[in-house]
């Protein structure tokens, strides 16, 4: 008999990473991002294979650290209310209207 | 490149007629403010030269996209660092460009503006992620444009549509107003007809920028008088593990014949080994969408755009594929693990340099697929990016150019790929390259 493969990633797992990337997946989505997130996992644990026993991590490449600028307002990159606000969906005395976080509770 | 009035004329009568078909442009700016734009132009060095932005850039007053339905009418109230060098430099922009959206793949079908079509066969991907960009400049839609590069978006199209196009070393073109797709892998390149036309418009948007603390102060050359230099001496090294199975036959043997004209430069020929492009794809597919992940975290509809259920499938999985590789209990495994894999591949670069000049390596491993082959395949489509993959963990130079053309008529390229800030040397490569050959100069018959 053929033991089935492990699974590297379940469906739960894959509810779990949706909803941490804040993705509200259907059903249907779930069903199809399952397998095809599994085929790229199978294929980039390929990594783990990799001899790092005594490799430090590169996290980018400039070779610079520390890189800083005098603090000047440039008042050529300064937006207005108006253009801060102008590609808002919605908006109130000027002011970005976002969901509430909150929920009211009757006393 | 041209800079006359009549060539505006030229190319919206151009676009006329088969503009629509190819699908490149997600923005074309009206010809009266072009020509507008080109009765103020100030007096560059890229004085009246036409180009396009891929629609990855911002651009004050005129909508940017990123290919997504996430930022579908978004007008940026500021412009990118090299949007404004451009403009300041005399170029005049024409449009923005389709793209897959966010960067997130290497054909232009994962767009929300429909796939952008191959002037060579129309049936056929533009390549990608900066696909329209590429199909502008082959179907005579611009003279030159600025594309961007993450894990092969320059290099991928300017392979399939039969142009030049060169990957930056990371920090030497400014990100200023560059929609992020991996912070630490993205570079603002030139795409062109020629190496000499990408040397012209690197020597303008290249240079240290304070907005962006990643952009380097290491000098910027004269890359144009730099042309001419004599190659003489030079060694190309062929990783004889890149041209092994995978490869498409007559891609292969066509980059290899290029052999002939690198030793009629002066230029030595010799084999290397540089066996890690499984292992880069690999760590390229965790890092880049980790950082993806964080990037686009951003986007939740409120300041501008619309809401996360506009992004597209691929946009997805990429964004979970990061989360998943940065999450408690496998952040060890994938992301830092991949972290370190970068370090072997500086290491292994390095090595392959301190042996020869440039690299000689192919760009796809298979001609332009066909509209919709591919896209459905995730797997698939990551597995294409073999060859493109291991400069951007990098941070090394590329340069994109036409190698020949096969059987069936599509184009095929090749890549130089030097040290770190090697942009000179590669240009002048291409260009020499150029002034023996005429792949180049071939047009598709539209």
């Amino acid at each position: 008999m053929v033991m089935s493969k492990a699974q590297i990633i379940t469906q739960d797992d894959v509810s779990h990473v949706a909803k941490l990337a804040n993705l509200k997946l259907s059903p249907q989505q779930l069903q199809k991002f399952h397998p095809q997130l599994e085929s790229i996992l199978e294929y980039v644990k390929l990594v783990q294979a990799a001899p790092t026993q005594q490799v430090e991590e590169t996290s980018q490449t400039t070779g610079l650290t520390n890189v800083w600028r005098e603090d000047i307002v440039d008042s050529t990159r300064t937006f207005t209310q108006d253009q801060a606000l102008s590609n808002a969906h919605a908006q109130h005395n000027g002011y970005f209207v976002v969901p509430a976080i909150f929920e009211e509770q009757d006393a | 490149m041209r800079n006359d009035i009549s060539r505006i004329d030229e190319i919206y009568s151009n676009f006329a007629r088969y503009g629509d078909k190819l699908n490149a442009f997600i923005t074309l700016r009206e010809q009266k403010q072009v020509l507008a734009d080109f009765a103020h132009a100030p007096n560059g060095p890229l004085k009246g030269v036409t180009y396009v932005l891929k629609d990855a850039y911002v651009t004050k007053g005129i909508k940017t996209t990123v290919a997504s339905n996430v930022l579908g009418n978004f007008i940026p109230p500021y412009d990118a660092t090299v949007y404004r060098k451009m403009t300041e430099a005399g170029a005049i922009l024409l449009g923005k460009m389709n793209m897959d959206a966010w960067g997130h793949g290497g054909s232009t079908e994962n767009t929300d503006f429909g796939p952008s079509h191959n002037p060579w066969d129309q049936k056929r991907v533009a390549g990608g992620s900066s696909g329209g960009t590429a199909v502008a400049i082959a179907a005579n839609l611009a003279e030159c444009a600025i594309g961007e590069d993450t894990g092969g978006s320059i290099r991928n199209p300017a392979d399939w549509n039969n142009i030049t196009g060169l990957k930056v070393t990371y920090g030497r073109v400014s990100r200023y107003g560059a929609i992020a797709y991996a912070s630490s892998f993205d570079t603002v390149g030139p795409m062109a007809h020629t190496a000499a036309d990408c040397a012209a418009i690197l020597s303008v948007i290249a240079g240290e920028d304070p907005y962006d603390a990643t952009s380097s102060p290491h000098p910027v050359d004269d890359y144009v008088s730099h042309l001419s230099d004599s190659l003489n001496g030079k060694v190309i090294g062929i990783p004889t593990e890149m041209f092994d199975k995978g490869l498409d036959p007559e891609i292969k043997s066509t980059i290899l014949a290029s052999k002939a004209i690198w030793e009629k430069l002066g230029i030595k020929v010799i084999e290397i080994s540089l066996p890690i492009a499984d292992l880069a794809l690999a760590a390229y597919y965790l890092i880049a969408p980790s950082e993806t992940s964080s990037n686009l975290g951003r986007y939740d509809g409120i300041r501008y755009g619309n809401d996360r259920s506009h992004f597209t499938d691929e946009t997805m999985r990429r964004i979970m594929i990061g989360t998943y590789a940065l999450s408690a209990g496998y952040y060890d495994a994938y992301y830092r693990q991949a972290q370190k894999v970068r370090t072997l591949l500086i290491q292994a670069y390095a090595k392959a340099h301190s042996q020869c000049d440039v690299i000689l390596m192919p760009i796809m491993p298979t001609h332009a697929t066909k509209i919709g082959e591919i896209v459905s395949d995730p797997l698939a489509n990551l597995l294409a990016d073999i060859y493109t993959t291991s400069q951007n963990p990098v941070g090394v130079p590329s340069l994109a150019i036409p190698a020949g053309f096969s059987q069936s008529g599509l184009p095929i390229g090749m890549q130089l790929v030097g040290s770190k800030f090697s942009e000179s040397l590669l240009l002048a490569m291409g260009h020499q390259y150029q002034q023996i050959t005429d792949w180049h100069t071939r047009s598709p018959k539209l």
